[in-house]
């Protein structure tokens, strides 16, 4: 009786050691994961303590003013959240259809060697560091939007305040156009992936039951990649909201609002970006500290819009099916 | 749905193993006479191989916040402290003047000949955005020979805080009661109109590709980039060209620095004297504890005074009229 239990205990010691491989690698992974949750607080923290004195100051009136005056010590945010949101919106407009269109292209139309060629070159895009696309902006785009595209949309919506003013090229549309070519590679990228994804038989019971080669595209397999493209549409705002060089090359910097998209304007992360260096005073610091919490917060809004949304749109597909 | 990463940073620290030398100073500051300052400390590191400073061009505010946190040996800045600044520091700084330079009003109007020329309320006009056009009778009356188009004016400013922002809006201040009262002098304002571009080099890039543009820039950016610059008329009511020997006259003009040589030498008297013209500084604490950096600092502002002062001029720099950088190196002995 004694022997094999001596015998037995090595054994289970080998066999059971105290903590398994498995345990192991969770623990680390919990400990990965766990880190960036502590990451995100630990900013949160940071910001929140660094606009304590402008938010102790201005409270809520920082929000919805739209004075930004380094001189008398008066900070309102309500330019930036404009520009921010403006040239976001602007950029997604002309970014979407031509990103969805494209993807559709790349993954329903074109040859398989085309679209691999395509793709790649699309990824390379994306991977073009944004100051590189501010330069390409401020000596082509620049002139091209100061001498021909606002003329022309002034010729043609002149009597509009959205295009009123005189046309310097430099402004809120040129910021939205260089943020559109910046997000559409996301777009086209991750859509295409969606499209890709949809399973080959949809398509050809489409085409088995008459459809035309757009009719199952348009009807059958854009609604099934519809999350997907979703996504690529937030990943690509996600970019658009944080962009700093290439915006602030040429947007113009003019921290006020304007009804005209031909005006300057400002964004906060190009404000952050411009000043901080030389913020010397603890409440304009801790002014552009505030403007880092807003777009923090503004950016997790959109995030919980997005997830909203998805969550929306899957219940009501899984009701139809 | 998989989501792809589509580009994957690569961060890549580069740690550069400072060289081993006796004494290694850290500065920092201003832009503006960064080009001169790096001429001086390469230098002076030529002929002294045990002293070696480190000087990175931040900007005038940084410099000012850097010296403050006690992060920098001595600081650098074209905007002299504030007796509120000065009050945040633990050791007081001493300013010790280095070389002198200007701000000019550069300008892009195709078709325009000749050099243009604007009293002190054009330049407050266009500014606080009350002369919107090229052919305004102020603009005209002035320029009674030029052919000046019905055009908008592009106003074109600082997006980030600088010591040349600080000496234009101090010279529009001086000249122009309802700047003082509205928007006032500081490195960083609230511009009333027109738009923003970071550093010398994007406002001078902005006015060289905008037709119809007007900015301010620092004479050496000016010179660099071969644009074409006003001429201002001064305290004296003399129609003045930016140049080394009208900023010198300035300064000469002037009433002068404070005994701790601060202030401003904008709008001077004098009919040669242009009047945005300014001095720029160094910070150097007052009381430096390590001998071994105390030595190397003093000697190097001593050497500053006599032999470097003659790079100046060749980088656009004015140097300091005789009597001042006597009086100034007397000031080295207050270094304990």
């Amino acid at each position: 009786m004694a022997t094999p239990a001596a015998v037995v205990r090595p054994t289970r010691t080998l066999r059971k050691p105290l903590i398994s491989g498995d345990e192991l690698a969770k623990a680390f992974t919990f400990f990965f994961a766990a880190l960036i949750i502590v990451v995100t607080f630990a900013l949160v923290w940071q910001l929140w303590i660094g606009s304590s004195p402008a938010k102790e100051k201005f409270g809520f009136r920082f929000l919805t003013s739209s004075l930004w005056n380094p001189v008398t010590d008066e900070y309102g945010a309500l330019p930036f959240i404009y520009g921010t949101l403006l040239t976001s919106f602007l950029a997604l407009l002309i970014s979407v259809p031509l990103g969805v269109g494209a993807a559709i292209y790349l993954s329903e139309l074109a040859s398989p060697r085309l679209s691999n060629t395509l793709t790649f070159l699309v990824e390379l895009l994306a991977a073009v560091p944004s100051v590189i696309f501010g330069l390409i902006a401020i000596f082509s785009l620049v002139p091209l939007m100061r001498d021909y595209i606002e003329p022309a949309l002034q010729n043609a919506f002149g009597s509009t305040p959205l295009f009123s003013g005189p046309a310097f090229g430099v402004g809120y549309l040129t910021a939205g156009m260089i943020l559109a070519v910046m997000t559409f590679p996301f777009i086209i990228s991750v859509s295409r992936e969606a499209l890709m994804a949809v399973p080959r038989e949809q398509r050809e019971a489409a085409l088995a039951l008459g459809a035309t080669k757009w009719e199952s595209t348009w009807q059958i397999v854009l609604p099934f990649a519809k999350l997907g493209i979703l996504g690529s549409v937030f990943l690509g705002l996600a970019r658009a909201l944080g962009e700093t060089m290439a915006v602030t090359m040429v947007i113009g910097n003019d921290p006020a609002i304007h009804a005209s998209l031909l005006a300057p304007g400002y964004t906060i992360a190009a404000v952050i970006a411009n000043e901080f260096t030389e913020a010397s005073g603890k409440m304009y610091s801790s002014a552009l500290v505030e403007l880092g919490l807003v777009l923090f917060a503004l950016t997790m809004l959109i995030n919980g819009v997005a997830q909203l949304m998805i969550v929306l749109t899957t219940k009501k597909g899984s009701a139809k099916a | 749905m998989k989501m792809k990463f589509l580009a994957s940073p690569v961060l890549l620290s580069f740690l550069l193993a400072a060289p081993v030398s006796a004494q290694s100073i850290n500065a920092a500051g201003a832009t503006f006479p960064a080009p001169l300052y790096q001429k001086w400390f390469g230098e002076y590191r030529a002929a002294h191989p045990s002293v070696s400073i480190n000087y990175q061009a931040i900007g005038s505010g940084g410099g000012i916040k850097q010296l403050t946190d006690g992060t920098i040996d001595f600081g650098a800045s074209d905007k002299p402290m504030s007796d509120q600044e000065l009050a945040a520091v633990k050791v007081k700084p001493l300013h010790f003047p280095t070389v002198l330079g200007a701000v000019v009003i550069v300008y892009n109007v195709p078709g325009l000949k000749g050099t243009l020329q604007l009293s002190p309320a054009s330049i407050a006009g266009i500014y606080l955005g009350q002369i919107n056009k090229w052919s305004d009778p102020k603009i005209k009356a002035e320029n009674p020979s030029a052919s000046l188009p019905d055009k908008p004016i592009l106003v074109v400013r600082r997006s980030d805080g600088s010591g040349t922002s600080f000496v234009f809006t101090d010279y529009l201040s001086q000249v122009s009661p309802e700047w003082k009262s509205k928007v006032g002098a500081n490195s960083m304002v609230s511009w009333p109109t027109g738009l923003g571009q970071k550093g010398n080099d994007g406002v001078a890039g902005m006015v060289k590709q905008s037709p119809y543009s007007i900015g301010y820039v620092e004479l050496l950016y000016a010179a660099q980039n071969k644009m074409t610059f006003a001429s201002l008329k001064n305290a004296d009511g003399k129609v003045v060209t930016p140049s080394l020997e009208s900023v010198t006259a300035a300064a000469a003009a002037s009433k002068g620095l404070d005994k701790d040589f601060r202030g401003s030498i904008v709008n001077a008297p004098g009919p040669t004297s242009y009047p945005i013209s300014t001095y720029t500084w160094l910070l150097i604490p007052s009381r430096i504890p390590d001998a071994g950096k105390r030595k190397a600092i003093t000697d190097f502002l001593a050497w500053m005074l006599k032999d470097g002062q003659k790079d100046a001029p060749g980088l656009s720099y004015a140097p300091l009229p005789k009597p001042v950088a006597a009086q100034v190196e007397k000031q080295i002995a207050l270094i304990k």
